[in-house]
């Protein structure tokens, strides 16, 4: 018999600390029962007799003796079977749809542990988004863990909807896919969005949801991203389902660790973030990938706002640098009335040079990116020039790069919510645009592929 | 005798403290709770120490036992090392999924390399021969590229009393029996183990005047690192820090090749794992992976072991050095490195001084870097250590603390810049922020080994992409038609250095490694249509002659167009140059 502890020492912000404690271990749940009500929370410091005790509700009603405390002898386990697909969970994993609890024979551990390098297999297989930007230039590779960097207002919410509509994870269509949806800190609208969205795509019998909306307490934010991450290994290196995973907003995650560490009065490093938020984020970001001997994946889809626009600021910034690679859209093509606002510059998708070229999408797709990024980024610095002296005063070359960066950013990376180019398409719609260009200043692309697929 | 064990008292993260540890030494490496957990004590006070954890810490109680080891953190040098990969405390991650399959589990214990396998072992010493410390006294092949020097190590000299038969044994049999002047005796065995954080002795320094060849033009030719020293490469995420230190790992000349993922992406030692085995070295045509040793600790493995790795990666490298070999170090990224030592220091509660890192950052990264060298090693053999370590800026911000502290202890910096990233100009050093120091003790190899007049064209061409970065001020503000045709060409002949020379595309395979004297010619080239395009600009000849879309075209692809093998093909370009200008000049005349 467990033994309950009845007073507390201290009441603090998301922390409770009692004291006399034995027999308890780190990280271990815990359960406090307030009048019947009963609420969560796990040990996150231990000294001698002392506990102390983040509670993932919030602490609102508890007193230091109307509260009993029990310590259930194991970390945050959660329940997984097949049944939780299309179902709705809480951030703690909690059912909260009525259609009654999880029955399974196993329960999972939220924390996971790290894949050993080892075990993983390298991805390689490309996801046909049917989204031009990201298909042509940052592609996605099964397997890959892919943020996209947006700013409040902006539409990452749709793009992320279109990519779950029109993501086509394999040509086998008897593999199994499933999406696993994470909601941390998102308006009640935006999460009404995405159960839309799924329902009218018709995968919501395929969606397990951890929903851990912007009223709800902070600390359970903590543990939504895990549940959900668990919930993916779950189906896609036990039942071996090809699973997509959105995390939507990994900022609120981020803040709410800085809340909680702010209130451990832990030493601060950038911004007030706690030195290990690059760790704890890498504890999620890893969670993607494929195994050896196993037929499933994880596909991650992280979502995240930058303050004001910033991409500098730590959460993208160390996000960029666990992530491998990274959609980032901008403001300037936003209101111009460009969807997806896909900046491609600054855009990035490390496994893409694995994943195209011949034998997976086409042999031009490689060095074709490649002249598009590069012209592009010419014409940033003539769009500067000709705001100086005037786009009339430009080199005839220059001006066909103006017209280049104008179509493109208009019949390229502009697209329909609805539209769904096929990667031919695609890359077809690439060449005619560079075809603008006098073929000469194509220095990026080889003179054979350069003969064949030049239209100019 | 009794291990000494002392008592949990505080549990926080990978920071645990413990009661009744008055046996315990400083540096110590003891097994923390019922799991055994691997942890290292960082402090002592009274009866109390601090021990982080090397692994997690999930489901520790307060009161379970902390059991002593005896050692220091060490790490057992032997055969079995190269072709590995092993965590940050060296234990091997094939073997940990053999325990534990996919996923890494705590509470594995210390194991390290194979001390069952058996190796041919070849001795070369006879009874009655008197060895010193690190002579070789026997040899054992470790892999088709890699002859493993049996040494006896560091401190231990003395007569041979005993030897065995050249035959197959493991790395634990005693092979060789000495006596020490103090009447003791000494087993020799194949194995040996040194404590991670402390230096292995050598003879003494010697100069670094010798160059790691990487085949990368902008790193050889431009900012080169000298065999024995060290290089950072900082840069935002996404401008293709990692891409370069694999390129580097897979091409520069160095004998071995240690690669340290220090906190960054599985997938991207994976992609090691797939790739190096299936790449052929040149020099050999043995698979890369013979002569590589992998340290890989993702960011999601526990934070203590990424603090320990870096050192683990430099002792292996120490170890083969002393052998006499010329091993490079690839440490990817020392950012996250000194961010564990800010996440362990905080825990610690520790005063932090710029943006929360402890003040101990600079003198550790001094300690780490001053780790390279070239040397002669004990038992008088010439081996170096080199260290290239990536760093990874918060914000791409150069101004930051360790980016600041690492730039005071490296000889070479190559920086690199996110705007060249953006438009895709790989490998996206700026050469305008880079430097190397190793450029003067360099220069006589390069005259010896290369041409006499290479390290003329570098400065040449240095300075006109100097002159070139002052000139698009100006053209940023009135557009470059309206400069002097002097001026112009300059423009026109920086774009050939850009593009046909400073862009070097990892994925072709003429260009992916480019030989120094392939590199020499196409300077050449460059600075002919250099000189010859200004005496004809001298001449009046108006720019839009001069630059000639099928000459300037030709020059940007000699590095597809002409094979690492037909260099002689430089000759006909270089011909038809000056046959162009020899044109153009007597219409002109």
């Amino acid at each position: 018999m467990k033994s309950e502890y009845l007073l507390l020492d201290k009441v603090e912000g998301p922390l409770i600390a009692l004291s006399g404690v034995a027999d308890v271990a780190y990280d271990e749940m815990v359960e406090i029962n307030i009048g019947g009500k009963k609420r969560k929370g796990k040990v996150i410091q231990l000294y001698e007799d002392k506990a102390i005790v983040q509670v993932f509700e919030n602490t609102t009603g508890i007193s230091i003796h109307n509260a009993s405390i029990s310590f259930t002898g194991k970390p945050l386990m959660i329940p997984l079977s097949r049944e939780i697909l299309g179902r709705v969970f809480n951030g703690t994993g909690d059912p909260i749809d009525d259609a009654g609890d999880i029955f399974a024979e196993k329960t999972y551990d939220v924390n996971g542990r790290p894949i050993n390098p080892v075990a993983r297999l390298y991805p390689r297989n490309f996801i046909q988004t049917g989204i031009s930007s990201i298909d042509c230039l940052t592609t996605l590779i099964r397997g890959q863990k892919l943020p996209i960097f947006s700013g409040s207002g902006m539409p990452h919410n749709e793009l992320a909807a279109q990519i779950v509509r029109q993501a086509r994870l394999s040509e086998d269509s008897n593999e199994e896919f499933a999406i696993v949806f994470a909601a941390m800190g998102v308006k009640h609208d935006d999460a009404d969005f995405f159960i839309k969205n799924f329902e009218r795509s018709g995968v919501l019998g395929k969606v397990v949801m951890y929903l851990n909306l912007a009223d709800a307490p902070i600390v359970e934010r903590i543990i939504t991203p895990r549940c959900a991450l668990t919930a993916a290994e779950y189906l896609a290196f036990e039942l071996e389902m090809q699973v997509l995973v959105i995390m939507t907003d990994m900022t609120s995650y981020c803040e709410a660790l800085r809340e909680i560490s702010s209130s451990r009065e832990e030493v601060p490093s950038r911004k007030g973030y706690p030195g290990y938020l690059y760790s704890d984020l890498a504890s999620l970001y890893e969670r993607a990938g494929m195994m050896k001997g196993k037929n499933g994946s994880i596909t991650q889809i992280p979502i995240l706002t930058m303050p004001n626009d910033d991409i500098t600021h730590p959460v993208p910034d160390l996000t960029g640098y666990i992530t491998e690679g990274q959609i980032v859209l901008k403001r300037d093509l936003f209101q111009k009335d460009i969807y997806p606002p896909v900046d491609i510059l600054s855009s990035l998708s490390r496994l893409m040079k694995d994943g195209i070229g011949e034998g997976y999408t086409r042999e031009d797709h490689a060095e074709l990116s490649n002249q598009i990024f590069s012209a592009y980024s010419h014409v940033q610095d003539v769009l500067a020039l000709s705001q100086v002296i005037g786009e009339d005063e430009l080199s005839e070359a220059d001006k066909k790069y103006m017209e280049f960066g104008r179509q493109f950013e208009e019949s390229f990376i502009k697209q329909g919510f609805d539209e769904n180019r096929s990667i031919a398409e695609t890359l077809d719609l690439g060449w005619k645009l560079l075809s603008i260009l006098p073929k000469d200043e194509l220095n990026r692309v080889s003179p054979e592929i350069l003969d064949k697929y030049y239209k100019g | 005798m009794e291990i000494p064990t002392g008592v949990i008292s505080y549990i926080n993260g990978p920071v645990i403290k413990a009661k009744k540890m008055s046996e315990f030494k400083m540096r110590e490496m003891v097994t923390v709770g019922s799991k055994k957990l691997i942890g290292e004590i960082i402090s002592l006070e009274g009866e109390s120490a601090t021990i982080q954890v090397y692994e997690e810490t999930s489901g520790i109680k307060i009161g379970e036992p902390v059991a002593a080891t005896g050692h220091p953190l060490s790490i057992k040098l032997g055969p079995g090392i190269i072709g590995g990969i092993f965590d940050g405390i060296e234990r091997p991650l094939n073997k940990i999924n053999n325990i534990s399959e996919g996923f890494i589990s705590e509470g594995i214990g210390l194991i390290s390399i194979d001390t069952e396998k058996l190796y041919d072992v070849n001795l070369s010493v006879s009874k009655g021969d008197l060895l010193c410390q690190g002579e070789i006294f026997g040899e054992v092949n470790e892999t088709p590229l890699v002859i493993n020097k049996l040494m006896v190590p560091p401190e231990i000299e003395g007569r041979v009393i005993e030897v065995v038969r050249n035959g197959k044994y493991n790395i634990e049999t005693p092979l060789v029996k000495l006596e020490t002047s103090s009447g003791e005796i000494v087993d020799l065995k194949a194995s040996q183990e040194w404590p991670a954080r402390i230096p292995r002795p050598i003879e003494k320094r010697l100069a670094t005047d010798k160059p790691i060849v990487t085949g990368q033009r902008v790193i050889d030719t431009f900012f080169p690192l000298a065999k024995g020293g060290t290089a950072a490469i900082p840069g935002g995420f996404g401008t293709g820090k990692t891409m370069m230190q694999h390129q580097l790992a897979k091409w520069s000349d160095a004998d071995i090749i240690v690669y340290i993922g220090c906190g960054e992406r599985g997938n991207e030692m994976t992609e090691v794992l797939e790739d190096f085995p299936k790449l052929i070295d040149p020099k050999s045509n043995r698979p890369l992976m013979e002569r590589t040793v992998l340290i890989a600790n993702t960011s999601n493995m526990p934070v203590a072991a990424r603090e320990a790795s870096i050192y683990t990666g430099i002792t292996i490298a120490e170890y083969y050095r002393d052998m006499g070999y010329h091993v490079a170090i690839m440490a990817d990224s020392t950012s996250r490195w000194a961010e564990a030592l800010r996440e362990i220091s905080g825990r610690l509660e520790k005063m932090p001084a710029e943006e929360g890192y402890p003040a101990y950052l600079p003198s550790r990264l001094a300690e780490f870097y001053e780790r390279a060298g070239y040397v002669s090693t004990l038992g008088e053999r010439e081996g170096s250590v080199s260290i290239i370590g990536a760093v990874s800026p918060a914000g791409g911000d150069f101004s930051e603390p360790v980016t600041e502290n690492t730039k005071r202890f490296v000889g070479a910096f190559w920086g690199l810049d996110r705007k060249l990233a953006y438009s895709r100009h790989y490998p996206a050093i700026n050469w305008l922020s880079s430097y190397s120091g190793y450029v003067g003790q360099l220069a006589e190899w390069y005259d010896e080994n290369v041409a006499e007049d290479m390290m003329q064209l570098r400065a040449n061409m240095l300075k006109l992409l100097f002159e070139e970065n002052k000139l698009q001020e100006i053209v940023k503000l009135v557009g470059e038609d309206v400069l002097p045709d002097d001026q112009r060409l300059i423009l026109e002949v920086s774009k050939l250095i850009k593009v046909g020379f400073l862009q070097q595309n990892a994925f072709h395979k003429e260009d992916s490694y480019v030989p120094l004297k392939k590199q020499y010619l196409m300077l050449k080239v460059i600075d002919t249509m250099y000189r010859r395009g200004s005496s004809a600009v001298k001449l009046g000849i108006p720019i839009s002659i001069i630059r000639n879309e099928e000459i300037y075209s030709k020059v940007i692809k000699i590095k597809y167009n002409i094979p690492n093998n037909r260099l002689d093909m430089f000759y006909d370009i270089l011909e038809e140059i000056n046959q162009f200008y020899d044109r153009l000049e007597a219409q002109y005349a």
